[in-house]
């Protein structure tokens, strides 16, 4: 299992477009990922899910990845955490 | 009552109101395992049709220019996993029909990003239920909008009107459209102007005051809605909608007309597009080919770069679309306003003076040189042309023909088939290259001038700057001093010289643009027929003489009411 930590660096957060993103990267690869904030996990596989978490700039967030994959899977989602989501 | 005026001209009809269904639970308890397979089974059915039917809007949209990003996310709620395993848990645990499940997963996931502290977030929860309804319509075709029974002369009235209402009427009896929500590039308005039917949309609240079978009259020039007319206003509106038809009428006739001066001065009207669809629908407004092929919609909206082989389908369609006729292909004309996630471009301070267009492609040679591949071994399917974007001096124009230069040789190394005395033109529009028109005339075969870039860098001036953008104005005595040396330079040089920026379908501007010495004006193809008819009314004395009078004038809103003056009818 491999976990990290992320802050949004986004000002607007986490919005609907970018989780679409978000989901289907995650979707390419077999480990199950979830995200963390305070209290609450949930699995990265729907935009609903993303939404609750009401991710904003400057939230913390813990990525959760584990399965056969979870190494590329982890360095995919660090790429879109760094780098992509400033973009979108 | 006030709207936005979405498709132009005036409707006069009975107004039919689209009412969205609204689905009840029913409370059924399911009996035995099948039923709950089978609740399941038609769940999932519902699912992937809704998905299917989003995905066709999605095409027609795309082909019509329309923004898809809403529907793209609907497309993900959908399909959301969570959403899905809480409806087949309700099912088979609770023994609840579809329906039933759907309903009350919907309505939970719309209480919780209610309760949200984040306005965007609250906005998304109307996202949820809207994919809900497109679920439950699949469940239950009795909630879909329904073959509305609609009579001559139909105004439809709506929250908004979507494709799919309009599937669901018989849209030949439909003259007029009107909405409470939206604006310009609204479902509605997208559909009303490819019908040719007028539109107002975003009439808000007071709309819901509207009943069916009341007298509606639509003018989509003006963005004006009258309900229940008086005869007196019933009278002066038919008497516009009369002169608009002569007008339409008129202007349609023109589509096969050259655009020839009176004096025999031959011009060219061409369209700016996006695809070759954008092409086809040009032609139909008398279009002799196409002066601005944009080329940025082949990267947007993907997480990769397009390949040879795609970008050359494309350029290939295009070419072939034009049957014959010109088509200048610009090529990427990207930058920091406007990223591709996928090239990583650093944020900027200052996007319009940054890392963009020819610069990136500069730099970046192998994204440049991919392009220039594709769009060569296109040219052997019709006349394309090949245009560089924000040239600011000589040696960018020498390095990307450097580069041009090369790929020849590489295509001609392996025989691949292409235009070898394809024309290579450039965009002017940044100030630099208008003073230098002379310099730069030599090494190219055509200018195109880009007058919105132009006008704003020539005024600096932000024209999405709320504060400063009353300052744009491409009839600024400095901007029409850039403009007029570009034409006159380009002619002296006996290169031909294009527009492609929006002063080039604005009839204010026309007879002057003409008078300035241009004959290519490229625009969006709707302006074509009214651009034309000012064309062919008019001698080039008469459009020198405007010209001569305007460069006169010392301030922008005496040129541009004296312009007004002159070009009314």
């Amino acid at each position: 299992m491999i976990t990290h930590d992320y802050l949004i660096t986004a000002a607007e957060g986490l919005h609907a477009r970018p989780a679409t993103n978000l989901i289907r990267l995650a979707k390419k690869y077999k480990s199950a990922t979830s995200l963390k904030k305070g209290e609450k996990t949930v699995k990265l596989n729907s935009m609903l899910n993303i939404l609750s978490l009401a991710l904003k700039g400057g939230d913390t967030v813990t990525l959760i990845v584990e399965g056969e994959d979870e190494t590329e899977a982890a360095a995919a989602i660090e790429t879109f955490f760094k780098e992509e989501l400033k973009h979108l | 009552m006030k709207g936005i005026g979405a498709s132009p001209g005036i409707a006069i009809g009975k107004a039919v109101v689209v009412e969205k269904k609204r689905p009840r639970l029913t409370g059924v308890i399911l009996q035995g395992k099948d039923e709950g397979q089978r609740e399941v089974q038609r769940f999932e059915q519902a699912v992937t049709l809704a998905v299917t039917e989003v995905k066709q809007v999605i095409d027609t949209l795309a082909a019509h220019d329309g923004s898809t990003e809403v529907l793209e996310i609907q497309i993900e709620l959908l399909q959301d996993e969570q959403i899905l395993a809480d409806v087949i848990e309700k099912i088979t645990t609770e023994h609840r029909t579809a329906n039933d499940a759907v309903m009350e997963v919907i309505a939970a996931a719309v209480a919780t990003l209610h309760n949200l502290d984040d306005a965007y977030l609250r906005e998304r929860a109307a996202d949820v239920e809207e994919a809900g309804h497109r679920m439950l319509m699949e469940l239950d075709p009795t909630l879909k909008p329904g073959n509305l029974i609609v009579g001559e002369n139909t105004v439809l009235v709506g929250e908004d009107i979507t494709p799919m209402d309009i599937l669901s009427v018989d849209i030949t009896k439909v003259i007029g459209l009107v909405t409470r929500t939206g604006g310009k590039t609204s479902h509605a308005a997208i559909v009303a102007k490819a019908r040719g039917i007028p539109a107002v949309v975003g009439c808000g609240d007071a709309l819901a005051a509207v009943k069916n079978d009341d007298t509606l009259i639509v003018d989509g020039s003006e963005g004006e809605l009258v309900v229940n007319p008086t005869p007196e206003m019933l009278k002066e509106y038919t008497a516009k909608k009369k002169a608009f038809t002569r007008q339409a009428d008129a202007l349609n006739a023109l589509k096969d007309t050259e655009a020839v001066t009176t004096d025999g001065v031959r011009v060219r009207l061409m369209a700016n597009i996006s695809n070759a669809a954008d092409l086809e629908a040009s032609f139909a407004f008398g279009a002799e080919g196409s002066g601005l092929l944009r080329t940025e919609l082949l990267f947007m909206g993907r997480t990769t770069l397009p390949g040879e082989d795609e970008q050359f389908e494309f350029y290939k369609s295009v070419a072939l679309q034009a049957k014959g006729k010109p088509v200048v292909v610009r090529t990427l004309d990207i930058g920091g306003d406007k990223p591709l996630p996928y090239l990583y471009l650093p944020a900027e301070q200052n996007p319009f003076l940054g890392y963009r267009a020819i610069r990136i492609c500069l730099d970046r040679k192998d994204i440049f040189i991919t392009q220039l591949r594709a769009i060569l071994r296109a040219s052997v399917f019709g006349d394309l042309k090949i245009m560089f974007p924000m040239i600011s001096n000589v040696s960018e124009i020498e390095q990307a023909k450097v580069i041009l230069e090369d790929v020849k040789g590489a295509l001609r190394s392996t025989a691949t088939p292409f235009n070898a005395a394809i024309e290579v033109g450039i965009m002017i529009e940044i100030p630099s290259a208008a003073i230098m028109a002379d310099l730069l005339a030599g090494e190219v075969d055509f200018f195109s001038i880009g007058t919105n870039d132009l006008c704003q860098y020539t005024l600096a001036v932000d024209r999405m700057n709320e504060q400063v953008k009353h300052l744009y104005d491409p009839f600024n005595p400095g901007v029409l001093r850039l403009i007029q040396n570009v034409i006159e330079q380009g002619n002296k040089f006996h290169q031909h010289t294009g527009m492609c920026g929006e002063m080039a379908g604005d009839v204010t501007a026309t007879l002057l643009l003409l008078g300035m010495g241009l004959r290519e004006f490229s625009m969006s193809a709707a302006s074509i027929p009214y651009v034309k008819n000012l064309i062919v009314n008019t001698s080039l004395t008469t459009a020198r003489e405007i010209c001569r009078t305007v460069m006169a004038l010392r301030s922008t809103s005496a040129i541009t009411q004296y312009l007004q003056d002159v070009t009314k009818p």
